[in-house]
């Protein structure tokens, strides 16, 4: 992996203090209240201290794939997860994420492609350079935040593996492992572990799906799906699984995890869609987060999440309120 | 000899010790507030400890007949009302916290007429109405005996609320399923002592 290890003390330029935190200190050398209690949160405290932790990579920025939309602060981004691999509470991945050990890591490649094998994860990326980008992120439970990520096209890594023509959808695992991930010990789970997701072999390769190693310019913490998670900004979050072990070219539509539990709530596609509610709740809106108390932040739900543009053609002729 | 035993309780501190710990939850949210460790997104995190206390006071309200029940002492009953009227204030809370922190004071047509798990939970605190506004020494006297079977709507609130926390639930139900054993211990030990007939609301007895 092009992984640059660096003292703890070396600043890079990716971890440039997010400005939240850095108008924080102001206020706090200001003396306000406010400022003081926001200090008093560990990652906030963290990340002013010694920086956002991790190994820092080196990437190429990509603007034409970035909104200029108010990044969430790392804190924000690492401690409020859905990972229920690790307990079903929002603060359960940071937690009890640093359970799992992803050093050393391998994906099995499997079905329809020429390069079908073990791969240690290094391997995996060797011949691609990192980028950044700063996507949406839209949960089904509405609520969003803008997440600047570093990582590969899925594309070009699909690509490279060799999918035959008879690969018509790819499929994704997490890591099942309940001795390192407590929330597969839980007796009342509703998820037949491990976690699956797939794609149709056109979304997969469009060029805005995204497998992201780092965030931040930091190497992901586990909460976030360390070392190697999908992100296809399009679609609800849960569409972008976490922590890959797997990756199968596939014929026929795999079965994904969501899908599974309830397939009245949750489709195989997902995508972002505020005509189409969750029959639990609206999805007219969403909350960027972080939220204010007093603000509750709430902006409308766009369309694929605002990238119509690049993948509304994907689902041309489709009655997205059959396909959700 | 109930009466002799609550004389020689020392009631009035107890009860304002007990009012005082009940306050704690609100205590403990307001303190997150102010520390500002509620995470990214504080509303929905208060809003769900309102609900959980909600609900953790009608188990709690709910307990004080079995208590009477096995120690033999009346005095329990003393708190009984204070308990159900925590109950009530703690799910008032929680449901102005979902208009304004979750809902924002939107779609609330759709919300409520369309959404299961909002519906069971406003079923839950609708019921709790009547018997918080029921719920004075006068009250008790001009009902007479329709006073008892009236709130025996705790047990459907207390069954609805349930029902309104099982349905929020995406993956793992371990905690509903706790708070459900909870609930049917409670609900089943008032079968048991007096039959099917007293968790039925409303029947004169």
């Amino acid at each position: 992996m092009l992984i640059k290890r660096r003292p703890s003390w070396a600043l890079s330029e990716s971890e440039v203090t997010p400005e939240s935190v850095y108008l924080n200190r102001r206020k706090f050398m200001a003396g306000t209240m406010a400022s003081a209690a926001a200090l008093t949160m560990p990652g906030l405290l963290r990340a002013e201290e010694g920086g956002i932790p991790g190994d820092s990579l080196q990437y190429k920025a990509m603007p034409a794939f970035s909104t200029d939309e108010k990044k969430a602060p790392y804190p924000a981004i690492t401690s409020y997860n859905n990972f229920y691999e690790f307990g079903t509470d929002k603060g359960d991945p940071a937690r009890y994420a640093d359970a799992m050990s992803v050093d050393p890591w391998s994906v099995s490649v499997e079905g329809e492609c020429a390069k079908t094998g073990a791969y240690a994860l290094e391997d995996l990326l060797k011949p691609h350079q990192y980028q950044e980008r700063i996507y949406r992120l839209r949960c089904v439970e509405a609520w969003s935040m803008v997440i600047p990520w570093v990582g590969v096209p899925l594309a070009e890594v699909l690509a490279s593996l060799e999918p035959t023509s008879k690969a018509k959808y790819v499929y994704f695992e997490t890591l099942h492992d309940p001795d390192q991930m407590r929330g597969q010990r839980s007796m009342f789970s509703v998820i037949d572990w491990p976690y699956r997701e797939g794609l149709r072999m056109d979304e997969a390769m469009n060029e805005l799906s995204f497998l992201a190693i780092g965030l931040y310019g930091k190497t992901l913490p586990n909460q976030n799906g360390a070392p190697i998670r999908l992100v296809v900004p399009w679609k609800y979050g849960f569409k972008s699984i976490k922590s890959i072990v797997r990756i199968r070219f596939m014929e026929e539509r795999p079965k994904t995890s969501w899908e599974m539990i309830a397939p009245e709530e949750y489709g195989f596609y997902a995508n972002v869609n505020p005509e189409v509610d969750h029959p639990r709740w609206s999805q007219k809106r969403e909350r960027r987060l972080p939220s204010g108390l007093l603000s509750p932040n709430w902006i409308e739900t766009v369309k694929f999440n605002g990238y119509g543009e690049q993948v509304a053609h994907l689902y041309k002729g489709m009655d997205l309120s059959r396909y959700y | 000899m109930a009466s002799k035993a609550s004389r020689q309780f020392p009631y009035t501190p107890v009860k304002a010790l007990v009012f005082l710990t009940c306050l704690i939850p609100l205590a403990l949210i307001g303190w997150g507030i102010q520390s500002g460790n509620l995470g990214p997104d504080p509303g929905q995190t208060i809003t769900e400890a309102l609900g959980i206390a909600a609900f953790q006071f009608l188990l709690i309200t709910l307990l004080i007949s079995p208590l009477r029940k096995i120690t033999g002492w009346a005095g329990w009953l003393r708190f009984r009302r204070m308990l159900g009227l925590y109950a009530f204030f703690y799910a008032a809370l929680h449901v102005l916290a979902f208009l304004q922190f979750i809902l924002g004071w939107f779609d609330l047509w759709a919300t409520f007429t369309k959404r299961p798990y909002i519906i069971a939970g406003g079923l839950a605190f609708l019921l709790m109405a009547p018997l918080a506004a029921t719920s004075t020494r006068g009250m008790m006297k001009r009902m007479g005996r329709g006073w008892k079977p009236l709130h025996r709507l705790i047990y459907s609130s207390a069954l609805l609320a349930w029902v309104h926390f099982l349905w929020q639930a995406r993956s793992d139900v371990t905690e509903m399923m706790i708070y459900g054993l909870v609930l049917a211990v409670l609900l089943g030990a008032r079968v048991y002592w007096s039959g099917f007939s007293t968790l039925i609301p409303l029947r004169r007895a």
